[in-house]
């Protein structure tokens, strides 16, 4: 292999891994504070992407206009969910929430069969995002770069709001013991709303991305990159932010740099996250970055 | 009274296997078709709700099972001409191709098989709970998934099997549901089941009480894994063709849905959502496809049956967390029209 393949596959490898981090740390910043997995992050993620893909074809909005309203809009959509499929069951037993978070998923996959259609559409092009750059033998197509300073610029806006603002103090606390912050008059519904919210909005940058990057949109395209984001998670610790950076990025470059160094694996691909996730969690349950859970009797 | 029930057993057994016959002598094509996949799910939801309903170990892994199960019954039932028709990309393994078998061991051997993987994935993933083993199973199934389209030379890959002989019908899909059955009734009235049970609602304080947490998630993981193993075998020699994209997580997800319907640890209720959701799901196909009333079309919309169905399942988990039966049984004794006493009334 020439070093300009390996820095090529390598730079893929960091854009996906970047795209798998984003998406990520919706499903941390929720299992942090509900300690539930919420199935239907994926589906939010493929929620962002239509929703920005209908606003430029449909509406024709230009297309930074169009990712701004897309982005919000699934922020709100994010919350519309947390309100309908988890709020009602706070009490409930955790198989219950599960259950509903995989209902919820299932809903809202054959919803965008039914309204968007099940045939894939492809992503429209944007000039900026898709341009082809040449810089010392390797092509790269420029969004491949952008991902990467996207998602370092949201990580530090994140870190700086959930470390330095009061909503943040307040997430923090929640993640801590649900109770003690509920008894220090933390407004919990509008604590869990705003992280619903706001890993919502990661998921649906992520999303618009992925639609940039890979632009081929199908309804179930959700799936299986919301699979492997709450795999990148674990692995990094869940509940912990950067642990999902980071495992999102090991996620990322070993997807890439095994089907680089060993074509002939390249059928298990997708097998490569869930055997990590089988193997972490059997080497170190609590992730890469996890604190050791105490046992409550 | 015990001789009475045991004779209503028998009884109620007769009256269903006469009903099965007269189904059998006089329902087409189709809807026989639909009551074998009525006897199938029966077997699948018993042995999904087994671990997750009496053990309270949610796993996801029922496709993986399934598509063990299914692809060791087919190959071990095709005869060698069929075999060769569907591997011309790849020749099939030498062992396998002059396997030849009935459908009986056949689908024990499917079952064995699917058994036996819940051995080697159980042992490490057990030890997880909540969430991070659903997960884990989740993970499984896929890999599973991944490997059978990968080994070409054994299950064909992504082309999948086809012309898989068509042994299953309602005597092997009812006869295979009335055994699960009983065995499943068997199984959780007695010490084990107590055991179950005991892990479901306080691990802790069953292990307190000096039950070996690990041996009876296993064992149920194990009996679970086996009918999946049966049922996917079934299910493979009635519909003739399977292929790796047949066993995705939706195929789990319709077992959860008839488990969580019928009520988490209830036999009665996973058989009773069994059957009303197999017809559903067949009766709801008339959503597809266009209605027309009068003069008056309804256009219809690909994909509304499985919005229909997702629905479902929210409506019964945040409205019905109970489902059909709770976690109660059928029993004669509703029957006995004897006046009860307040104080019993919840025996």
């Amino acid at each position: 292999m020439t070093f300009q393949i390996f820095m090529q596959h390598l730079s893929n490898g960091i854009s996906l891994g970047s795209l798998y981090a984003l998406i990520a740390i919706g499903y941390t910043m929720v299992y942090g504070i509900l300690r539930l997995i919420n199935f239907a992050h994926g589906e939010i993620f493929m929620i962002g992407v239509y929703m920005a893909f209908y606003l430029i074809t449909l509406v024709a909005v230009p297309w930074y206009l169009a990712f701004i309203i897309a982005i919000l809009g699934t922020c709100l959509f994010g919350i519309l969910v947390e309100k309908a499929a988890y709020k009602p069951l706070r009490n409930s037993p955790r198989i219950s929430v599960m259950i509903s978070a995989i209902g919820a998923s299932f809903l809202l996959q054959n919803l965008g069969i039914v309204v968007f259609g099940g045939r894939p559409k492809s992503f429209p092009e944007i000039p900026m995002f898709n341009k082809i750059l040449n810089i010392g033998g390797i092509s790269i197509v420029s969004i491949t770069f952008y991902i990467p300073i996207i998602t370092i610029i949201l990580l530090l806006i994140l870190n700086y709001v959930i470390n330095n603002t009061k909503t943040g103090m307040a997430m923090r606390a929640l993640s801590k013991d649900y109770e003690a912050a509920r008894l220090m008059a933390i407004d919990v519904d509008k604590i869990i709303s705003i992280t619903f919210g706001l890993g919502s909005l990661l998921a649906a940058v992520g999303g618009i991305m992925w639609g940039v990057k890979f632009t081929s949109l199908i309804p179930v395209m959700g799936l299986m990159p919301g699979l492997k984001c709450f795999i990148a998670a674990v692995v990094g610790g869940i509940g912990n932010i950067r642990g999902a950076v980071i495992g999102g990025f090991i996620l990322g470059l070993g997807e890439i740099l095994i089907v680089a160094f060993l074509p002939a694996l390249t059928g298990y691909r997708d097998a490569f996250a869930f055997i990590l996730l089988i193997f972490i969690l059997l080497v170190k349950p609590t992730g890469l970055m996890g604190e050791k859970l105490t046992e409550k009797v | 009274m015990k001789n009475k029930r045991i004779l209503l057993n028998i009884l109620s057994l007769i009256l269903v296997l006469g009903l099965l016959f007269l189904m059998d002598r006089n329902f087409d094509s189709y809807k026989i078709r639909i009551l074998n996949l009525c006897g199938i799910y029966i077997v699948l939801a018993l042995s999904m709700n087994l671990i997750n309903g009496f053990t309270g170990l949610f796993t996801l892994g029922h496709a993986g099972f399934m598509a063990i199960g299914a692809y060791t019954t087919a190959l071990v039932t095709m005869d060698k001409a069929t075999k060769e028709m569907n591997f011309f990309l790849k020749p099939i393994v030498p062992f396998l191709r002059d396997v030849e078998m009935s459908f009986l061991p056949a689908l024990l051997i499917g079952g064995l098989m699917s058994a036996l993987v819940a051995i080697i994935i159980g042992t490490p993933v057990l030890k997880l709970r909540d969430d991070y083993l659903a997960i884990a199973t989740l993970g499984f199934s896929e890999i599973i998934r991944v490997i059978f389209t990968n080994i070409q030379s054994i299950t064909n890959g992504a082309l999948g099997l086809k012309g898989i002989p068509n042994y299953t019908n309602v005597w092997w899909s009812w006869g295979w549901a009335i055994v699960t059955i009983i065995f499943m009734i068997y199984l959780v009235k007695g010490s084990y089941g107590r055991a179950f049970k005991a892990i479901r609602e306080d691990e802790i304080a069953a292990e307190a009480m000096g039950i070996n947490l690990f041996k009876h998630k296993l064992i149920s993981f194990i009996i679970g894994a086996f009918f999946a193993g049966v049922g996917g075998g079934l299910l493979g020699n009635l519909l003739g063709t399977i292929d790796p994209l047949m066993f995705r997580f939706v195929l789990t997800f319709n077992i959860v849905l008839i488990v969580v319907l019928g009520g988490i640890g209830s036999i009665t209720g996973s058989v009773l959502s069994a059957i009303i959701v197999t017809i559903l799901m067949e009766a709801l196909r008339i959503l597809d496809g266009d209605i027309i009333i009068g003069n008056y079309k309804i256009i219809g919309i690909p994909g509304m049956r499985m919005v229909v169905f997702s629905l479902m399942l929210m409506g019964v988990i945040l409205f019905y967390q109970k489902g059909i039966m709770g976690t109660n049984e059928f029993s004669w004794d509703w029957f006995s029209f004897k006046k009860k006493s307040k104080g019993d009334v919840n025996s």
